[in-house]
């Protein structure tokens, strides 16, 4: 069975990012840009799904500007073993990237696929419900551990009240939560050996899908700012503010 | 039109993010309609009905509902949504879990996690774990929305709105639910507490959580934590709050041992006020505290505990 993850380059979580002067966006220039934490976390499933033997091949896939090669480069550094991006430098928003990703589903016919289950960036957390939607395939999201066994995926889910236990049927969609694993570094050898590794490139005209946004985006602000508070030098100090002044106790 | 509210439920009562939804919901249109699907969840249907502001519940009686299992609930609501003009569920793990599959079913985007209704079809939300705020407006004929509840005030009870049974759909086999892990707790739950007490790595092991424990309860509040916490094993997943775990607004939120990264920051800072103690006086969670205590936690939380009165 093939494993088709997802990566997406997003501006790195260390990073503390700023609003454009003109409130278009958020300023991206020379900014560092990582691949989605989750979405190394999905590349780190699929790549101990191949070593188990559970999964044949490992296909990453990306979307957005050229520069979601290094990205794609990051996982097959990993160990996964060749890329597909949809390039684009337009807006991409999650139906259209479930979209484009059910278009290569159906090329490559994965029994698996699993993605970040939110982008650090839009924190939509939309886009695998939607490819399981489009492909009318079941959905584990928020995958706090996952065990493939015969046809079905049985998925322990990080829920509101704690964790929940389904069994899915494949093919199906994973989303990925942060107890799922933890992702390995490439080595410097996997490194080099990840440049020689293939990716194909594809348009979204080329697939015949529609990328065109729905949403508008009107407008991005700043955060209003919580005004700075004091310093209090012992418990009774603290206790007296809480009761007195902020009145919360 | 009117706008359809998804609740999630425990067969007995909608959750209490429901009333936060109507209040979301009432300012698309006030003709808010509440769509109760469970497996005899008669009685988690009426306390819908009690909610002010619901002008009607659906009750759609299925076993395949038991669970709330998405594969199986969004049928019914993609069959419903054409007589409607949204469709809102609340941010929690159903909601998020649903609301994007029922989008892409109706070939419709979903605006996610709004934080303010400005007109029926243009919202704001946080974007980059809250540093920023875009406000989004959809074309989409069928609006399906996410709101993040702690925004929206709860809508009272004493109402008395229809409620009309309905059928299910059936289930389509794709997904069955196994069993659950739930935590116990008998603490108020963390997203509608007045009170979260909250601990991170600084507290240095599980063991060392009972110490908050014992804050919390004379307190009355609900128990909260970082990811590190989580990751390290401390407590359970449920307890994350941040920006991949549960966004709290709390009238006192109270950080332990936590650095106040930006992830952190994302989940917490609309409480009213927050108390930071932290042996580090560099801390970020300084910059957002309104009341900062720099020392050592094991000995100023038993202090706290010790001086507070029971409520
Ligand atoms: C204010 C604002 C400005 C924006 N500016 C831009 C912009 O300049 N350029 C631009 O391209 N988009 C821009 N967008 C669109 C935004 O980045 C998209 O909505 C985003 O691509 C999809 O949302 P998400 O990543 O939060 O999805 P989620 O549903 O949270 O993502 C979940 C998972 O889906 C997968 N995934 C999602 N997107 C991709 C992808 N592209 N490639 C591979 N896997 C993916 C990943 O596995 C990810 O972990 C902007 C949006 C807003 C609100
Ligand atoms: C994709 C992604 C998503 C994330 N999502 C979240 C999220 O939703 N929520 C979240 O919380 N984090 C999240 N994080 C993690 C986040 O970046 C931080 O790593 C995490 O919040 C740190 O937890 P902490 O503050 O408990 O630990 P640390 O940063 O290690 O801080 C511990 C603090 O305790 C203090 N301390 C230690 N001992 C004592 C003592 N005896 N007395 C007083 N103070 C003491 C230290 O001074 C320090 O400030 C995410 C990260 C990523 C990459």
């Amino acid at each position: 069975m093939k494993v088709l993850v997802a990566v997406k380059r997003v501006i790195d979580y260390n990073v503390k990012i700023r609003v454009k002067a003109d409130n278009t966006g958020v300023e991206t220039a020379n900014v560092k840009m990582s691949m989605n934490p989750f979405d190394e976390i999905a590349v780190e499933e699929a790549i101990r799904m191949r070593e188990k033997g559970l999964a044949t091949e490992v296909i990453v896939f990306s979307a957005g500007p050229a520069q979601c090669q290094e990205t794609i480069r990051t996982a097959l550094a990993m160990g996964a073993d060749r890329g597909v991006l949809v390039q684009s430098d337009a807006e991409l928003q999650p139906l259209a990237v479930a979209k484009l990703m059910k278009a290569v589903v159906d090329k490559e016919q994965p029994g698996l696929v699993i993605v970040g289950k939110q982008a650090i960036d839009d924190d939509s957390n939309q886009t695998g419900q939607m490819l399981a939607a489009l492909l009318g395939w079941s959905q584990g999201t928020f995958a706090n551990k996952l065990n493939v066994v015969d046809g079905s995926a049985e998925v322990k889910r990080e829920v509101d009240g704690g964790l929940e236990n389904i069994k899915i049927k494949l093919p199906a969609v994973i989303t990925t939560d942060l107890r799922l694993n933890e992702p390995r570094y490439a080595s410097l050898p996997n490194i080099m050996k990840a440049k020689k590794k293939p990716i194909e490139m594809l348009t979204a005209d080329a697939l015949g899908v529609d990328i065109a946004p729905r949403l508008k985006v009107l407008k991005v602000e700043e955060p209003p700012k919580r005004k700075s508070g004091i310093k209090v030098k012992t418990v009774a100090e603290l206790v007296d503010k809480l009761r007195n002044e902020a009145g919360v106790i | 039109m009117a706008v359809l509210v998804v609740a999630a439920h425990d067969g007995k009562t909608v959750r209490s993010n429901v009333a936060n939804a109507v209040t979301a919901a009432s300012q698309m249109d006030p003709d808010v309609h509440v769509l109760v699907a469970g497996n005899n969840a008669g009685e988690a249907a009426k306390s819908a009905a009690a909610i002010q502001g619901v002008t009607k519940v659906l009750d759609a009686e299925d076993a395949a509902y038991a669970n709330w299992v998405a594969e199986d609930v969004a049928p019914l609501v993609v069959k419903l949504a054409p007589g409607y003009s949204h469709v809102v569920m609340a941010a929690d793990s159903v909601g998020k879990n649903l609301a994007p599959r029922v989008a892409a079913l109706l070939d419709v985007a979903q605006v996610s996690e709004a934080i303010k209704v400005v007109s029926p079809d243009t919202f704001v939300r946080p974007i980059y774990a809250g540093n920023a705020m875009a406000t989004v407006q959809t074309a989409d004929k069928i609006k399906v929305v996410t709101i993040r509840p702690t925004n929206f005030k709860a809508a009272a009870g004493g109402g008395s709105a229809p409620v009309e049974q309905i059928g299910g759909t059936g289930a389509g086999g794709l997904a069955s639910y196994v069993g659950a892990e739930l935590s116990k707790s008998e603490r108020p739950e963390l997203t509608s507490a007045k009170i979260v007490v909250s601990g991170g790595r600084g507290l240095a092991s599980g063991e060392n959580f009972k110490m908050l424990e014992a804050l919390a309860d004379k307190l009355g509040a609900g128990l909260g934590a970082s990811r590190a916490a989580v990751d390290a094993g401390y407590v359970p997943n449920d307890y994350q709050v941040g920006q991949t775990g549960k966004v709290v607004a709390p009238d006192l939120y109270i950080a332990i041992g936590i650095s106040g990264a930006i992830q952190h920051l994302a989940g917490m800072k609309d409480s009213k006020t927050i108390v930071a103690i932290n042996k580090d006086e560099e801390a970020p969670i300084f910059q957002v505290a309104d009341y900062g205590i720099v020392g050592d936690l094991f000995q100023i939380v038993p202090e706290l505990t010790a001086a507070v009165e029971k409520k």
